[in-house]
């Protein structure tokens, strides 16, 4: 009668509250959650690029990334967009209310190789919160790093949230603000066409930096083709995958790719990883 | 080293399964029901498939009277060892949000359970599993240094792996899809078992692998083994490997369906495959599941549980309002290409130990040994595009 009771259980989760709750557009808000047992909150450390796994009662669990600074590990920032079930209920949280949190999950940006050269953080489509995270973090440490590119492009104007957080960003030393929307509107003060084409504008000496990425894939892809025919390297680029998630610790098979668990060994990869399964349909 | 190899009579079956409950364990071993052997509760030597063989084909399983007295002839059926240890459905925890919210865990029930029976197959099988679902406990070996792998154990499983006696019976009859002396997991387990069997004439050969499998021993009315009686049994297992008339050529089978994906082979298969999941259902190692919450009629307690997944299942692939995988195509070349293939880059181990099971149960005979053939016949072969 071997009890396993020595064995951590992956899959319970933590309780956590919501601490605050914020507008950022249509349907989408930031959750910023305290996990309540002490214990639990002091040994609580992740890193941009990871993922947490929050669980509505009653509705269920869904994964969404770490978008707050690691430098302060107790007040944990999500950023969702309501598209369903959970993430609807979720949106109907308010300050002092409870829910289950597990976490933080997989393998976050290449912070150490990226340290010292040249950023370029590209976003398409809602997929930003990844790379988000990765802007903060950066701004945080500006001196740890070179050049910041951010190319940011959007379906519709209206589809822009932090809008006032982008304006900072303008204003940060050595930084650049590419935004695109795919069709204008008469106020949109941005450029207009996708965000591949802001490419083009970016300084030349970013190609020799490192590139990290998220949205969606045939959109990061032919960032990456176009990146790789700038000169970038292979192993410059990084990309944050999605697939479906129920366990986030290798053990369920829904977030296979190829031989990747994107719930492990990703959701953040080398370029060289996965170029060649990226270019096939239905993996 | 080996250890002196004992002999038990088959009249004196009994003893073993005595000797199992004697010890606390609820015993299992094959039972004929509706028509298949499964997996059961045993009291005595009677309840086994006695003098039955099994006549398996591409789509068939039928269960025949061999007109002899032996026990174990019966080579396997749709079960193997996987429901013992991954549970094909149950809950991991609970929530209550009446007054605070608190999650409790809920680990199965920590009780020893003995299954007879166990074939080489299932017993590779469960290994391959111990890579998905164990890390780090003493019992498994490590896991491959430098590749993925798990570094979760999933305390549910291993629970019931801690808590599993196995009786390995040594094949001495192949069924006509086996193929594991290909995949050189079997006939003779040789790994992972308390206790092994091998059937001869009148008595079962039997070797110890563990402590416990050596305590059980002295319980038993055993008498030494004589170099006949060794000999005997390393033959009728070996006869066994060689009647197998399937093999599975995996010679760089990883690069040669990655390099394949879009061979019209797929089309072919998807023509047949009815993606009705039977296969992942019934092979040893397949580990997808999916989590879902069974919530109280006023909402204060939910069950969070699990159930088995196919990657054959529409949803298996859902992600923002559609599927990856929205083709049978897709399906059937997922499942393939990650059992064959993918496996290896994720456990540095095949995903398939060659218990046919997935050819005997596809309802309309699908072998994926013939599917990986035809890929190999035309390699580069290119299909047309979809329009
Ligand atoms: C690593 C990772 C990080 C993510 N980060 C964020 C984030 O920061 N902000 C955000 O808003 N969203 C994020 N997502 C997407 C988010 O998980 C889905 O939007 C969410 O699961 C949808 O669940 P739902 O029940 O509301 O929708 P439904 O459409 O009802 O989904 C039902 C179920 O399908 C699965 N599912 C559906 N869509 C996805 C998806 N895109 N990814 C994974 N599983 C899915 C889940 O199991 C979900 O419970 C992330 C996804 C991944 C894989
Ligand atoms: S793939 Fe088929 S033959 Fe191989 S282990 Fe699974 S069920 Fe058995
Ligand atoms: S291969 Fe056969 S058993 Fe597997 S899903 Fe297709 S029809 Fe079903
Ligand atoms: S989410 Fe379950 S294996 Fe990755």
């Amino acid at each position: 009668m071997n009890a396993v009771a020595h064995i951590l259980n992956p899959y319970l989760p933590q309780r956590a509250e919501v601490v605050e709750r914020v507008e950022e557009g249509r349907d989408i808000f930031t959750l910023r959650l305290r996990l309540c047992d002490e214990t639990a909150r002091a040994a609580y450390r992740f890193q941009p690029g990871q993922f947490n796994m929050l669980y509505l009662i009653g509705a269920g669990e869904v994964a969404i990334s770490i978008v707050s600074d690691p430098d302060n590990p107790e007040l944990i920032d999500h950023t969702i967009r309501a598209v369903g079930r959970v993430t609807q209920g979720l949106q109907q949280l308010k300050a002092g209310d409870a829910l289950g949190l597990r976490g933080p999950f997989g393998r976050g940006w290449p912070l150490e190789a990226a340290r010292g050269r040249g950023l370029l953080l590209i976003t398409g489509g809602l997929g930003c919160a990844p790379t988000t995270s990765m802007i903060h973090y950066a701004l945080q440490r500006r001196a740890q790093y070179g050049p910041l590119t951010v190319c940011h492009g959007v379906k519709h104007p209206d589809d822009l949230i932090y809008t006032d957080r982008i304006q900072t960003w303008c204003g940060a030393p050595d930084t650049q603000v590419l935004l695109t929307a795919d069709k204008g509107t008469p106020e949109w003060r941005g450029r207009v066409g996708l965000v591949t084409q802001t490419l083009d504008d970016v300084e030349p000496e970013l190609f020799k930096g490192v590139a990290m990425m998220c949205g969606p894939e045939p959109m990061m892809r032919a960032v990456a083709e176009s990146l790789l025919q700038r000169g970038m390297a292979l192993n410059d680029i990084y990309l944050s995958l999605e697939r479906n998630m129920h366990c986030a610790v290798g053990h369920c098979g829904h977030c296979m790719f190829g031989g990747k668990f994107i719930c492990k060994d990703g959701p953040v990869f080398s370029y060289a990883e996965v170029r060649t399964l990226l270019a096939v349909k239905g993996f | 080293m080996t250890a002196q190899s004992r002999l038990l009579a088959r009249a004196d079956f009994n003893a073993l399964i005595h000797a199992l409950e004697a010890q606390g364990y609820r015993v299992l071993g094959p039972r004929e029901r509706a028509g298949a052997i499964v997996f059961d509760e045993i009291t005595r030597a009677e309840d086994l498939p006695v003098g039955r063989v099994s006549a398996q084909q591409p789509g068939s399983y039928r269960l025949e009277d061999s007109g002899n007295g032996r026990f174990f002839d019966y080579v396997h059926g749709p079960e193997s060892l996987k429901r013992f240890l991954f549970a094909p459905e149950e809950r991991l925890w609970t929530v209550s949000a009446e007054g605070t919210v608190s999650f409790k865990e809920t680990l199965p029930e920590a009780r020893p359970v003995a299954v007879i029976g166990a074939r080489a197959c299932d017993i590779a099988g469960m290994q391959v599993q111990d890579r998905t679902f164990l890390a780090g406990n003493e019992k498994i070996p490590p896991l491959l240094k430098g590749g993925h792998g798990g570094i979760y154990t999933d305390p549910y499983y291993a629970t019931r792996r801690e808590n599993l006696f196995i009786v390995a019976v040594n094949c001495t009859r192949s069924a006509a899809t086996c193929f594991c002396a290909s995949m050189d997991t079997g006939p003779r387990a040789r790994a992972g078992y308390d206790l092994a069997l091998t059937e001869l004439e009148d008595d079962f050969l039997v070797e110890a692998n563990s402590t416990a499998g050596e305590a059980l021993l002295a319980a038993l009315p055993l008498r030494n083994a004589d170099a006949g009686a060794e000999s005997a049994a390393a033959e009728a297992i070996e006869a066994a490997a060689v009647s197998q008339t399937r093999r599975m050529d995996t010679t760089g089978i990883q690069a040669l369906l990655f390099d394949n994906l879009e061979h019209p082979r797929w089309d072919d298969v998807a023509e047949r495959c009815l993606s009705c999941g039977n296969c992942t259902m019934v092979c040893p190692t397949c580990f997808c599941h999916s989590e879902t919450d069974v919530t109280s009629l006023d909402g204060a307690t939910s069950e969070h549980r699990r159930q088995w997944d196919s990657c054959f299942a529409l949803d298996h692939s859902y992600l923002h309002g559609a599927q990856i995988r929205p083709q049978i195509r897709q399906r059937y070349r997922q499942w393939l290409t990650h059992k064959l293939a993918s496996w290896i880059e994720q456990f540095g181990t095949s995903g398939c130990v060659g218990c046919g099971r997935c050819i005997t149960w596809c309802p309309t005979g699908i072998d994926l040994i013939e599917e990986v053939n035809a890929i190999r016949a035309t390699p580069g072969a290119q299909r047309a595009a979809d329009i």
